[in-house]
């Protein structure tokens, strides 16, 4: 049996969006004929001639006229070829695109997909995890997909979305995770912005995003062995942030254990503890804890990478420490 | 302060502006252009006025003295093109048709206004009539404006053009040669015109790049170059109307360096006490505007009783507006929708 991979689903639905939608085109660096640093363009220049474009190295000027060109109607995807380099075009995305329709009432319906976080040897440069600092500006949506399936469909409804869109896609999931099919009607399971119960289970919550999720259920099955039921629940987008159903969770569980690849101070796990501890302080048993990566550059060496970000054995201890609070 | 003017750059594509527009420039045009260049002063002396008793909050931020240069742009486009203006083009953004109503609504908050209040000043603009409204970050207009007229190609559009503008210091920014480039590549009908006014805020040029003519940029992104006075209305009319005529024929984008003098500070805050007297009492240093009428009068295209009673309505209008945007409602906290996204009608 064929099976779709993580990349795959994300080039299956952007040649959904270009198909079904005139007004979509691909923007970003050797994408056209080379098919993308991690081909999740290929073949796509070939089969929608002049909508599958090139660019320079430029991530401002990249991001700035995919804004130009959604003020004009059209719904363009810019792909950075890593999300670090994303940096380079912050003050479009942030200054540009964000305020857009709140300042001239034009909506900026753009994707600006991210290459995101950690794989081994790939250093301080190759590796970051950007959600959290695109999540803090008003008027984008963060979308941080954890699965094949929702690698699809939230790709969809990112193009979809009359707002900017940052899609953090995680290269770790690229290749190694798989699915047997898309689905059929994608958006049909969760609406935008609703969070996932992956794993129900009642002594604890674990909220996490994007590759973190697959460390989190590792780990809640790691702790079944300890007689412990672990809840895991996935964010999907963390721009909206879907409060409702992480504090229905700990209403359950009243434990809470949030997992980000991404740094600690002013991140997302920091917002979902606030939220939880302003909103949910009644549901809870314990104090609400969070698992970030070390707080320094993302490492290059795999032994330093492996043991900077969260991991199932590290949630795992987490999570025994939270249960005996 | 002022640069010597360099020969030619070898290689460059500079195009002369003597002779080579012949037919352009009508008595029409000039008397359209001299008249929003008049509207344009009058109504920042009102702006001016209204800031230093108070009533405009922030900033207020002059084109005096490049009025003749942005109009030029402004006159030479027409609906259906790009026009992304930059802090000294309230005669560009009159001529493009902005007015004066909206103008005095953005500056004083005013919720009838297209900004409502949300945004001030010279960050306006309605983006969907193509009308794009700045963000503060220098060189950010130029890609985006390639990206507006991306999209005119993929519909088929052809024969309209798009048009930015910038100051000398603003050129030394990362975004505006992204912009060029990725403008050039792309074979865009863009034109940016650079409004060398010797100062960006208070640096002087040694201070801001070393090259010895702006122009020489133009070889080095492979676009057209053309040089225009800055304060001669026949001149900029003649060079801008090439330029723009260039890119609607399709020859790709067009950069235009124009010579000038800020005869204000950087805003109204600032009293410019940097820029040398000598430098003021220079050619540079004439205002645009009398020039401007002193060249219409010469060409019979102006008398001077017109000259006054121009300067009457305008006067009049500029008043009247004011009076009225002062009454009208200021946003009101509570009725606001605190809404930053378009996608579901709520806060996210």
């Amino acid at each position: 049996m064929s099976s779709i991979t993580y990349l795959e689903a994300i080039r299956l639905a952007q040649q959904k969006a270009l198909k079904e939608d005139p007004r979509v085109f691909i923007y970003g660096q050797d994408i056209g004929v080379f098919g993308g640093a991690f081909k999740a363009t290929k073949n796509l220049a070939k089969e929608f001639p002049g909508r599958v474009l090139d660019a320079p190295i430029s991530e401002d000027a990249m991001v700035g006229l995919a804004i130009g060109a959604a003020i004009e109607g059209m719904r363009p995807i810019v792909e950075m070829q890593f999300a670090d380099f994303s940096t380079c075009g912050f003050n479009q995305i942030v200054n540009q695109a964000a305020t857009l329709h709140y300042r001239t009432g034009t909506p900026c319906p753009i994707v600006v997909r991210l290459p995101s976080g950690g794989t081994p040897g790939s250093g301080p440069f190759h590796s970051q995890s950007m959600e959290a600092i695109y999540a803090h500006y008003p008027g984008l949506v963060v979308m941080t997909p954890a699965t094949v399936e929702d690698a699809y469909t939230m790709m969809l409804e990112a193009v979809a979305l009359e707002d900017p869109v940052i899609f953090c896609e995680h290269k770790f999931l690229y290749y190694h995770l798989k699915a047997e099919k898309l689905p059929k009607f994608p958006g049909e399971e969760l609406p935008f912005g609703k969070a996932r119960i992956t794993r129900p289970g009642r002594d604890a919550t674990v909220v996490a995003y994007s590759a973190m999720v697959h460390e989190a259920l590792a780990a809640a099955e790691e702790l079944t062995q300890d007689g412990y039921d672990i809840e895991v629940v996935d964010l999907r987008t963390v721009r909206p942030i879907d409060t409702d159903t992480i504090l229905a969770s700990v209403a359950r569980t009243g434990r809470l254990l949030v997992v980000g690849e991404a740094w600690p101070w002013g991140g997302v796990a920091a917002e979902v503890v606030a939220r939880v501890a302003t909103e949910g302080f009644g549901l809870l048993d314990a104090p609400p804890q969070r698992l970030n990566a070390k707080e320094t550059p993302v490492p290059y060496h795999p032994a330093l990478w492996g043991t900077h970000r969260p991991t199932a054995s590290s949630v795992a201890n987490s999570l025994r420490q939270l249960l005996e609070l | 302060m002022t640069k010597a003017k360099s020969p030619k750059t070898k290689g460059s594509q500079e195009k002369s502006s003597a002779g080579a527009t012949a037919g352009v420039l009508t008595g029409e045009l000039a008397r359209r252009a001299y008249r929003t260049m008049l509207e344009a002063r009058l109504l920042e002396e009102k702006l001016a006025a209204l800031y230093r008793s108070g009533k405009i909050v922030g900033g207020v931020f002059l084109g005096r003295g490049q009025e003749a240069l942005s109009v030029s742009l402004g006159v030479h486009l027409r609906r259906g093109d790009i026009f992304a203006p930059l802090i000294r083009d309230q005669a560009g953004r009159l001529a493009f048709g902005d007015t004066i109503l909206d103008t005095l609504r953005t500056y004083l908050g005013s919720s009838l206004g297209s900004m409502r209040g949300r945004d001030g000043n010279i960050h306006r603009g309605r983006p969907s009539e193509g009308y794009h409204a700045m963000i503060s970050h220098l060189g950010a207009m130029v890609s985006t404006v390639c990206g507006s007229l991306v999209a005119k190609r993929f519909r088929g559009e052809k024969g309209t053009v798009g048009a930015t503008c910038i100051g000398e210091g603003g050129t030394s920014t990362g975004s505006f040669h992204e912009g060029m480039n990725m403008a050039a590549v792309e074979k865009l009908p863009l034109i940016v015109v650079v409004a060398n006014n010797q100062y960006s805020y208070s640096t002087p040029n040694d201070r801001q790049f070393a090259c010895s003519d702006l122009l020489a940029k133009a070889a080095g992104y492979g676009v057209q170059g053309h040089r225009a006075v800055g304060n001669d209305l026949v001149d900029c009319l003649t060079v801008i109307g090439e330029a723009v005529a260039a890119a609607r024929r399709g020859e790709g984008p067009q950069l235009v360096v124009a010579d000038l003098l800020r005869l204000v500070g950087h805003g109204e805050h600032d009293d410019a006490s940097y820029i040398p007297e000598a430098l003021k009492k220079s050619p540079l240093g004439q205002d645009c505007l009398e020039l401007a009428k002193q060249s219409l009068l010469e060409h019979d295209w102006l008398s001077e009783e017109e000259a006054v009673s121009w300067h009457k309505a305008v006067e009049k209008e500029v008043e009247e507006t004011a009076s009225k945007v002062l009454r009208e409602p200021a946003p009101d906290p509570t009725e606001e929708d605190w809404n930053a996204f378009a996608s579901l009608g709520r806060n996210l």
